[in-house]
Order: C-alpha cells, then sequence, then structure tokens
C-alpha cells in the first residue's frame, strides 16, 4: 500500500506532530511525504530525515502561504488516487485541509485516531475521549487525521529523496492577511515534555507570571484551561482540552484547574498529572497521580523557591 | 442577504457519558440532550448579524432523529427564522450530512453558511469544510470572527500557533470556534413565538442523498483508567514524589 502524509511546516521548520503521524502512516505501508507552501525546502530537508519516509514531493507556489485549504487541498487531489491511506495530523492544520479532500473524494474520513488495528480498521476517541470507538472504513482511499500524542515520534534516518511536484491550481477564493503568531522562548505545547496549566484560579494575566517562573524553572510549556483563555489570561493557542491542544506530556502541572470533562480530555493521556487546587473536591484530582490541596498563591511560589534550592 | 446555519442535537457537554456494555455504543436513553454548544455560538453570530441588518433571513438546517426539532425550535427562539429537519437516523456520517446540505443549500441559496467547527459527540471536525468542499465554496474554520464586506468576508481563524486573518469570497462556510461570541439565553416569549415559526421536515430520498454510513463501527470501549493518584501532604513532600517515585524531574 501507498500512503501519503501531509507534513506541517511554517515555511522554515517542521512541526511536532509530523513524525508521530508518520509512524501512524508507516503500520498502513510505504510512506510519501508531501511538503507543500509558499516557500518548503527547508521544512522537506527536515521531512526527508523522519524514519520511515520512502520519498519527499515538495510543491512550493505563492498561492499556499497561511491555511490555504481551497489550494491545497486542490493539489492533493492531482495525485491522490495513486494512494491508499492519504494522513495528516489532527492539528488546526490537518483538520482544515483533510475533511476537504476527503469531501472531494467522496471519501467519510476517520478523524483523530489514536491506534491503527489494520490497514481499514482505526481506533478513535469520541465524547470527549470518553467512548474509544473502533471504526471499520469501506471507502476505496482512506482519509485519515492522526492523534499526535497516541504515536511515539518516528526517528532520524539517512535523508530521503526529494522530488519537485508541480503546484496545483489557484482556485482564488480566499487571500491570506496575515497572522499573529505568539512567539515563545519555551517549548511548544504539544511538543513539551512538561507543562505547567493554569485555570481561572489563577485570577488574572498578571497572575501567570508566578506560573511562567515555575514553567522556566522546569523547562516546561504553559497551558490554560477554556476559562482561563475566554477570561483573557492568555491566548487562545494556549488552551488545552477536547477542543484546544491535545497534550500528553511526561509531566502535566494543573494549577487552579477544576477538571472538566472537557479539560480532561486534552490531558488525561499525560504519564505524571500533579494537580494544585484550594478545593479538596476539585474533579482534576480524579485523574492526578499527586495533588496538593492548597491556595496556588503560596504553593506555587513555594514549588518555585524549592526546585532552586 | 441570506443565512443558513446547521445545528445538531448533542448529549449536554457537562452530562458524564456512558458505555453501553455491550459495546454498541453510548447511553443514551434518558439522557439531557441540547444543541452542539458550537451551533449554538453559529446561530448566536447569524441572529447579530441580522440584528446589525447585515442579513436578512436565518435558515437553521438539523439532520437527525424527529427530536431534533426541539434544537431547531431553540434555534429559533434566539431568532432564527425557519427551520428545516431532515429526518434521518441518529448517527448520520459527516459526508451524508453535508451532502443533504448541499441539496438545501442549492434550493435555498444563502451567501453564507455557519457551522459549528465540531460535534461534540463524534468529535469529526469535517462537516462544514465538506459542504464548502462540495459548494467549491471557500471555507474558513475555527472563526473567532468574521465581518461582511459586499461580497467577501474577512475572517480571524483560531490556529494552533495563534490567529490568522483571510479574506474569502462570498457566497463560503465558516465554522465557529469558542470564541466568536457569547450565546444569549432564550427567553419565554421567544419560545412561544419560535412555536409559530414554520418548521419542514424532509426526507433524505426527498433530497437524493443515500446517507448509508461508510465506516463500520465494530465497538465502542470506555477508556483506559488512571491507577489512583496519592495525596500529598505540602510542596516539599511533592518534591520528593516527583524526584523519587515519579523520577520526572
Ligand atoms: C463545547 C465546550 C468545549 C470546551 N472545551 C474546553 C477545552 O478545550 N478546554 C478546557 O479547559 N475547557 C473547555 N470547556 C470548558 C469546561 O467545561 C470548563 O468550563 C473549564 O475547563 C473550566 O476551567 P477552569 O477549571 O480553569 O475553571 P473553574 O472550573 O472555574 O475552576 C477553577 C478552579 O480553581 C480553583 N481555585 C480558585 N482559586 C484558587 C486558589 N487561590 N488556589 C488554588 N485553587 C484555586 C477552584 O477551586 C476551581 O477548582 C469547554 C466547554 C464546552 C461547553
Ligand atoms: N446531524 C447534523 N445536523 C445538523 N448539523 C450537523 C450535523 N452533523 C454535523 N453538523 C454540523 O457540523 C458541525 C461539525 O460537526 P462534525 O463535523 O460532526 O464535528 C456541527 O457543529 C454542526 O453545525
Amino acid at each position: 500500500m501507498a500512503v501519503l502524509v501531509i507534513a506541517e511546516h511554517d515555511g522554515r521548520q517542521l512541526k511536532p506532530g509530523f513524525t508521530n503521524t508518520v509512524t501512524a502512516a508507516a503500520k498502513l505501508g510505504e510512506v510519501t511525504a508531501l511538503v507543500v507552501g509558499k516557500e518548503g525546502a527547508d521544512a522537506a530537508q527536515a521531512v526527508a530525515k523522519v524514519a520511515g519516509v520512502k520519498k519527499v514531493l515538495l510543491s512550493e507556489a505563492p498561492h499556499y502561504e497561511g491555511s490555504s485549504a481551497e489550494n491545497i487541498a486542490a493539489l492533493v487531489l492531482t495525485i491522490a488516487e495513486q494512494y491508499s491511506h492519504l494522513l495528516a495530523a489532527a492539528s488546526s492544520y490537518g483538520k482544515n485541509i483533510m475533511p476537504r479532500v476527503a469531501a472531494l473524494l467522496d471519501v467519510q474520513q476517520v478523524s483523530e485516531i489514536s491506534a491503527v488495528e489494520s490497514t481499514d480498521t482505526f481506533v478513535r476517541p469520541t465524547y470527549a475521549g470518553n467512548a474509544m470507538a473502533t471504526v471499520q472504513s469501506s471507502d476505496r482511499i482512506k482519509v485519515i487525521t492522526v492523534r499526535a500524542t497516541a504515536f511515539d515520534p518516528a526517528g532520524e534516518q539517512a535523508a530521503a529523496p526529494i522530488e519537485k511536484l508541480a503546484p496545483g491550481p489557484d482556485v482564488g477564493l480566499s487571500k491570506f492577511k496575515g497572522a499573529e503568531l505568539s512567539k515563545s522562548e519555551r517549548p511548544e505545547l504539544t511538543a513539551a515534555r512538561i507543562i505547567v496549566s493554569g485555570g481561572r484560579g489563577m485570577g488574572s494575566a498578571d497572575n501567570f507570571k508566578i506560573l511562567e517562573a515555575l514553567a522556566d524553572k522546569l523547562g516546561a510549556a504553559v497551558g490554560a484551561s477554556r476559562a482561563a483563555v475566554d477570561s483573557g489570561f492568555m491566548p487562545n493557542e494556549y488552551q488545552v482540552g477536547q477542543t484546544g491542544k491535545i497534550v500528553a506530556p511526561d509531566l502535566y502541572i494543573a494549577v487552579g484547574i477544576s477538571g472538566a470533562i472537557q479539560h480532561l480530555a486534552g490531558m488525561k493521556d499525560s504519564k505524571v498529572i500533579v494537580a494544585i487546587n484550594k478545593d479538596a473536591e476539585a474533579p482534576i484530582f480524579s485523574v492526578a497521580s499527586y495533588w496538593l490541596v492548597d491556595d496556588l498563591f503560596k504553593a506555587v511560589p513555594e514549588l518555585t523557591k524549592e526546585l532552586s534550592s | 442577504m441570506k443565512v443558513l446555519v446547521t445545528v445538531k442535537r448533542v448529549i449536554d457537554p457537562y452530562v458524564k457519558v456512558r458505555v453501553k456494555s455491550d459495546g454498541s455504543g453510548v447511553e443514551t436513553a434518558n439522557i439531557k440532550m441540547t444543541m452542539n454548544p458550537f451551533c449554538e455560538i453559529a446561530v448566536e453570530q447569524a441572529v447579530r448579524m441580522k440584528e446589525a441588518g447585515i442579513v436578512t433571513e436565518i435558515v437553521v438546517v438539523s439532520v437527525g432523529v424527529p427530536q431534533s426539532q426541539e434544537t431547531l425550535r431553540t434555534a429559533m427562539a434566539m431568532g432564527a427564522d425557519r427551520g428545516i429537519l431532515v429526518d434521518a437516523p441518529a448517527g448520520v456520517e459527516p459526508l451524508a450530512v453535508a451532502k443533504l446540505v448541499k441539496a438545501i443549500i442549492e434550493k435555498e441559496k444563502p451567501q453564507l453558511v455557519i457551522t459549528g467547527k465540531q460535534a461534540i459527540d463524534d468529535d469529526s471536525n469535517q462537516t462544514g469544510q465538506m459542504i464548502a468542499a462540495l459548494m467549491g465554496w471557500p471555507q474558513a474554520t475555527f472563526i473567532s470572527n468574521v465581518t461582511v464586506n459586499g461580497d467577501s468576508a474577512e475572517v480571524t481563524r483560531e490556529i494552533d500557533g495563534g490567529l490568522e486573518k483571510l479574506t474569502i469570497k462570498l457566497p463560503a462556510v465558516v465554522t465557529s470556534d469558542l470564541r466568536l461570541n457569547e450565546p444569549r439565553y432564550v427567553t419565554l416569549p421567544n419560545i412561544m413565538k419560535a412555536k409559530k415559526k414554520p418548521l419542514e421536515v424532509l426526507k433524505p430520498e426527498a433530497l437524493g442523498v443515500d446517507v448509508t454510513p461508510r465506516l463500520k463501527t465494530l465497538k465502542v470501549q470506555e477508556p483506559p483508567s488512571r491507577s489512583a493518584g496519592v495525596k500529598v501532604a505540602d510542596v516539599k513532600e511533592l518534591i520528593a514524589k516527583l524526584k523519587n517515585e515519579a523520577r520526572i524531574i
């Protein structure tokens, strides 16, 4: 079987979910990776070195700037019939493009798989991860998005060959107007080994500084609950949960987060979970490996201080 | 301009769902149902655009069991003008929903279609993109802002790295994210008014769409549960556990 994996990148760097997606794809057949963008040569070099990638297709054109689901789907369509499976990580990029590709191929996409049972059968979380469904697809081409945290990242290899792919049409339906991307010295949420996450209990954007100090001590990324984002404490891209980012770091420290179903959906596969909450009944404790009932404004600075000594 | 909004009836987001013991699905008998939260946001957006004088008519569409009429009535109580139910068994897949909506779009000719970004039951996150694909229209997914300017719209999308801004040509499909707006509560007088608004019921066959599933659900299981944790007395004990027991820091 021939499998195509669409690689997400920012013009230079490859996004973290790709290597995990290759691990899932390699269970299905021989992997070709597609790098598409306004510029993609550097990303293609990185993709070529991901273990399991047999060939890289690189397609560059100005009309691939930004998300451009319409144009990327049109490009994928020009080569889709050569593959049995089309995959991408279930990131905002993959979720945007793949259903468009699927509909154009008259295929029912299988969203956010967490396990591969066979070439046509997959496990996927539904109901915020509270019901794991095993589904079998009868479509001739399988279009799939992959929950990156459920698969190990692929290792490295000697570079696979890179081939140019002629750009597809510019369908001219939408125009990229710019992006406001967060710049941070900290690790990216979905790739971090440790995450320190704050909720409504933080009280204000300013108070997040005490969490950031702890995160820096631990070399961690910072996350947030929906309530913290809605309250304007943190930008949207920090949200962890059913409808935010799905994370599974080695250590997740939840501070002032109650543990609603939708938040748990995004972090309960973390290896070790620490919860700090002043409410002894907080549902977050039901998934915590270690839990501390305390005022966060006391416990967090103390934790940072103790770790420094 | 006319707007079409899709609304799905789902298990209430605050209900703890239970997997049926025979592994065939989740328990739905006697469980509180509601409008998918993202669809509520989609309806609210359409109503605000109507209040601002940009939109002249709002048509809401649901695909599902007869009780989905309640969901359509709620949307009409929020301010939608008309409802269309495509009467079909629960669990029609996103591709089939998109085909049904396409057939309705071809009759109704809206300039804008607003769907939720995700149904919180199947967590598919596909339908809006699929409608856009089948229509050959632009799509703007996960939006936190939209402004219409004549025959195009400016949108802001919530993406993994932050925010993205696009100009899309109309007609188009947009899918709502959480921070697009805060939906209003429906009031009793508006619920009464909604009862008198037109609600049409159609069968999928009448729209010429085959809704046979492409995916077969072999089984549904509970996720693996986490082993019970321990309460620590203070920060010192927490650090000791993380260092010596979990060996994580
Ligand atoms: C469709 C939908 C999608 C959603 N998606 C997401 C999602 O992706 N991610 C997400 O997180 N949520 C999501 N939610 C929201 C979710 O239901 C909860 O409302 C949200 O997670 C609550 O955030 P919180 O725990 O920060 O706030 P709260 O529930 O208000 O909890 C605050 C906690 O802080 C504690 N606290 C307060 N002060 C202190 C103090 N000084 N010291 C210690 N502890 C303190 C309190 O005891 C409390 O437990 C979604 C909801 C819906 C309906
Ligand atoms: N059966 C349905 N009836 C009406 N709208 C639907 C239905 N299924 C999906 N949708 C719409 O598509 C959005 C995304 O759903 P999904 O692709 O299933 O995650 C939902 O928020 C709805 O607006």
